[in-house]
């Protein structure tokens, strides 16, 4: 890549183009491997597991790589070659040039102080815009196909009216130098495929690879004829889409089951294919994701995060265009090969419809009773209704679903970035402290005067409105621009072919070239926020049994000879999570203000601004930030993740906590995540199932968005952070995803074991 | 430790502690009350076809408050359930079976002499109005906690299973594996002498308890 940039070709070519020759380039030159017994082929890196670097966006330092080699938690081995390159030759190169020092030098004093301090997060300074999900138009059309599209939309181009006409001239000469590129990469992989043949000696082996090559020549050129070969075709494009750029979470096919089904089907009616030999195609699919791992972070982020597998999101079940039953016999061999494979990527979630059998629900109950914390489970129904709302089309809304962790879309037809996670709970901090950080001092926030002059809880709920509202305008703005940087320099005319409009408006994916623009960000810390403020009305204003001046030593003092009056605000006060309308009335004030702060403003790609709520695992570090708050927590502890209650402040049992996070309007997010966790006891027998499934259908009968299960018990948990060696494959549910639990940090694994253990239904 | 002599349960120490080392085991509610709770659940109820079940204690010690609760559930469309020792006057009986949906009934022991023995009273007055149940309720479970040393063996479900039989309108009868779970509050309570000396049964002999009911026809569900 280094080597490319460093040719003429970057002054000779406008942007798109040169991207597209940097693709072209990439799809030449990477090494081909086709590993033993695999069906389905294609790497994006040099081997299984192996990961690219992606110097244009971020640069790794030596620091870094030493880091990345060195770190408890899933280690990446640097070579010493490697490191040579990088220090001679990557480094040097893209010094100064990559995106995240164009982003963060053209960010202001108020965005860069507000990020230091811990106030949100920015997506897009490691990674590029993401979470894309395909929709069933590569089932339908080879990429010969989007040629002629894109061939059309060059030809129609308006030079004497249309200003933007040489713009999308160049991008759409980028798509096509794209469509080669990837056709030009099958056929590597059908080369290679038939060298292998040709010296294999296992009669068996070499019937394979003839057809992995015939396979190979056919997709992505064209349009699969069967099963196997949409399978392959889905997974260059996957490739394509990773290997162009390192998109957030990556890349999904969306609905697998529905987009198979018809191959499926006319395999077993014409006898070409059986569910054994569907299912072990899948299998080989599922062990494709499986052996990517997440191009590796910089910084702190590096030493802190236990790096995942990329995200990919498998949507089942759920409706159809026409909003009837989604559910089919592929919906069930899915499910099977989750249960078989129990791999932490590909992630499942199961779509769920109130049209569609109870079967389908109980058959994923079983699988997550088994306790690796998937499938995940969707309101379907519900989310076709957010999408209509945010401006969709009934049949793209159906066609939508959920990625990444709970982010909702129209798939293969919108462009929806997370942009960066907000820290509820900080606002209230700053809101304590007159717009100061305490931690550091520094005036992060607007003066919204001092918190012992207000008379009433509404004066300082609107203090807190205020200063919210201030600081989502610093990240919005920091947005806004990023938006540019990215549709400016870093187009991505590859994933720009795969996503409706972008070939008819030649415009970029990064530029509003896609049907739908969303920006969305992600609200942390509901459950703590609510406790925290609604402790301050019980105590402070509506009891009047503590003075905002101790409440506020008491804090800055991390409760320190003031135990008493933590266990006070901690256990005798009411709490979100327990169908308790004081608390979850707070809750609802507090959404309100965040979406009101948020939803409809326009973005840089002709969109509008959603708000979701979700976490993945930044509630750990949003909580590294905060002193103590009001609800009883200490300075440094995690906040609480998704919607979920605070850990341990849910009391009333599962049913008050599904009452409580209902009571937010989730037909008015773009994704709300709850937890929860039980142990494998409670969901015994065939009345365990059925109780699961009930939960899940009365929650979505509320319009809740989406649920996830943990099924262990905290002792296991224990036991395995005791002794890792012996708990080797445990796998949580961590956020909108889940994990190794050995693999997790200690405050993450603490922070697990503390959610609320439900005993019984 | 509290002298249950002595505590007039006014709860001053409750308040008075803020890390709730100390609580009130039960509180007085209106059936206003009650019935806000029950409400709040509803959704669940309607979705898995369940309802409130009323149990103890012994709900039937309080008729006037039952009857009152189980009319309001019924006035909200609520299904109801009273699990109950059936150690009561038949008058009560007979009034509560006219609005509860289901009974859960407690047969712990065929023998009187052993009943009295554990429990305190005999079973000739619980068998009865089981009997005269069976003519009246709309629905009832016959539910056996399986306390081995103490009802476990052949002879007495047997018995069991035949006086169900008699019934005649009776298919369902649920065991309930004893557990060790109320030795807790024996300890709270008087510094925990364990009066059962019980150990919890295991699953083997639930399964083959569970064969021998089936074996007279009916359903069974181990821990209903």
């Amino acid at each position: 890549m280094t080597a490319f940039y460093q040719s003429d070709v970057p002054m000779r070519e406008s942007v798109p183009v040169c991207r597209a020759l940097a693709f072209k380039y990439l799809m030449e030159h990477k090494t081909i491997c086709v590993n033993d017994g695999e069906l389905i082929v294609g790497e994006k890196g040099p081997a299984p597991k192996a990961t690219p670097t992606y110097p244009e966006l971020c640069c790794h330092s030596m620091q870094d790589l030493q880091i990345l080699n060195d770190r408890e938690k899933i280690p990446f081995a640097v070579s010493e070659d490697v490191r040579r390159v990088y220090r001679e030759k990557i480094i040097p190169f893209w010094s100064g040039k990559t995106m995240r020092e164009k982003i963060f030098k053209a960010m202001d004093e108020p965005w860069r102080q507000a990020y230091e301090a811990g106030m949100f997060t920015e997506f897009m300074e490691q990674r590029s815009p993401g979470h894309t999900v395909l929709d069933n138009k590569i089932y339908r059309k080879g990429m010969l196909d989007f040629m002629q599209d894109i061939q059309h939309s060059l030809q129609a181009l308006d030079f004497f009216n249309d200003p933007q006409a040489y713009a999308k001239q160049q991008e759409l000469h980028g798509m096509l130098i794209c469509v080669k590129a990837l056709i030009r990469f099958a056929e590597r992989h059908a080369d290679k495929a038939r060298d292998l043949a040709a010296r294999e000696r296992d009669p068996q082996r070499k019937a394979e690879l003839e057809r992995i090559a015939e396979v190979c020549s056919h997709v992505p050129a064209h349009a699969p004829r069967d099963f196997w070969e949409a399978l392959q075709y889905y997974w260059f494009v996957h490739l394509g889409v990773t290997t162009e750029m390192n998109p957030w979470d990556s890349f999904c096919p969306g609905r697998l089951d529905q987009h198979l089904y018809s191959f499926y089907k006319k395999g077993i009616e014409e006898g070409t294919l059986t569910s054994e030999q569907a299912r072990e195609l899948l299998q080989c699919f599922w062990i494709k994701f499986n052996n990517q791992p997440a191009p590796p972070k910089v910084g702190v982020t590096a030493a802190e995060s236990g790096t995942y597998t990329d995200f990919a999101q498998i949507n089942s079940g759920g409706m159809k265009e026409d909003g009837s039953d989604g559910v089919n016999d592929v919906t069930y061999l899915v499910l099977d090969v989750v249960e078989e494979m129990r791999l932490v990527q590909p992630s499942s979630s199961i779509q769920v419809s109130k049209k569609n059998p109870d079967r389908f629900v109980r058959r994923a109950a079983k699988i997550i009773r088994t306790g690796f914390g998937q499938p995940s489970v969707f309101n379907c129904d519900l989310i076709a209704q957010e999408l209509i709302r945010m401006g969709k089309s009934v049949a793209d809304a159906r066609n939508g679903g959920s990625s990444g962790c709970v982010e909702v879309g129209a798939f293969g037809k919108e462009a929806y970035i997370l942009t960066g996670y907000f820290n509820l709970p900080k606002v209230l901090e700053l809101t304590l402290n007159n717009g100061v950080d305490p931690r550091t001092g520094k005036r992060i926030g607007i003066g919204t005067g001092e918190p012992e002059q207000f008379g009433t809880f509404e004066q300082l709920f609107e203090a807190y409105r205020r200063q919210l509202n201030y600081l989502i305008d610093v990240k919005m703005r920091g947005n806004n621009i990023i938006e540019r940087l990215y549709a400016t320099y870093m187009p991505a005319p590859f994933l720009s072919i795969l996503i409706d409009d972008c070939i008819a408006s030649g415009r970029d994916y990064h530029d509003g070239g896609a049907r739908y623009n969303t920006n969305y960000i992600q609200g942390v810390g509901l459950g703590t926020i609510t406790d925290a403020l609604t402790a301050i009305k019980y105590h402070v204003f509506d009891r009047k049994t503590v003075s905002m001046r101790d409440l506020l030593a008491a804090l800055c003092a991390n409760f320190e000879d003031h135990e008493p009056l933590r266990q006070t605000l901690w256990q005798k006060t009411p709490k979100y999570g327990n169908d308790d309308d004081y608390a979850d009335d707070v809750m609802r004030s507090v959404f309100e203000v965040y979406f009101q702060a948020v939803d409809g403003r326009p973005t840089m790609r002709g969109g509008r601004y959603r708000v979701n709520l979700l976490p993945t695992t930044v509630h750990v570090y949003f909580g590294s930030v905060m002193g103590a708050t009001p609800d009883g927590r200490k300075a440094g502890l995690p906040l609480s993740e998704g919607i979920s209650p605070v850990q341990g402040a849910d009391r009333q049992g599962p049913t008050a906590v599904l009452k409580s996070a209902a009571k937010m309007d989730h037909g008015r997010t773009g994704g709300t995540l709850l937890n929860m966790k039980f142990n494998p006891q409670v969901l015994e027998g065939d009345d365990g199932l059925d109780n699961l499934k009930d939960l899940i259908r009365s929650y979505f009968r509320l319009d809740g968005h989406h649920i996830q299960f943990n099924v262990v018990d905290a002792e296991t948990l224990r036991k395995a952070q005791a002794r890792p060696e012996e708990y080797q494959n445990l796998i949580v549910r961590v956020a909108g995803y889940s994990d190794y639990f050995v693999d997790l940090g200690k405050d993450l694994q603490n922070e697990i074991i503390a959610r609320t253990e439900q005993k019984a239904f | 430790m509290t002298d249950p002599d002595k505590c007039a349960a006014c709860g001053e120490c409750v308040a008075a502690c803020p890390a709730v080392a100390r609580e009130i085991v039960g509180q007085k509610m209106t059936v206003a009350e009650v019935m806000a709770q029950v409400k709040k659940d509803v959704i669940f109820y309607d979705q898995s076809g369940g309802g409130a079940t009323f149990s103890g204690g012994e709900p039937l010690m309080q008729p006037q408050f039952l009857l009152a609760l189980l009319a309001a559930c019924r006035a909200e469309g609520i299904r109801t359930a009273v699990d109950t020792t059936c150690h009561a006057e038949p008058q009560i009986v007979r009034q509560v079976a006219e609005t509860a949906d289901l009974f859960l009934c407690d047969i712990k022991h065929m023998d009187c002499g052993m009943h009295r023995q554990y429990t305190g009273v005999g079973n000739e007055r619980i068998l009865d109005n089981i009997r005269l149940l069976a003519g009246i309720a709309r629905e009832i479970y016959i539910r056996v906690p399986i306390i081995p040393g103490f009802n476990s063996g052949r002879e007495n479900m047997d018995q069991t299973s035949r006086f169900v039989q008699s019934l005649k309108t009776v298919r369902r009868v649920d065991i309930l594996p004893y557990n060790r779970g109320g030795l807790e509050k024996a300890v709270r309570l008087t510094g925990g002498i364990d009066l059962m000396q019980a150990q919890a049964p295991g699953d083997d002999t639930m399964a083959e308890i569970a064969g021998v009911l089936r074996g007279y026809g009916f359903e069974v569900k181990i821990g209903g």
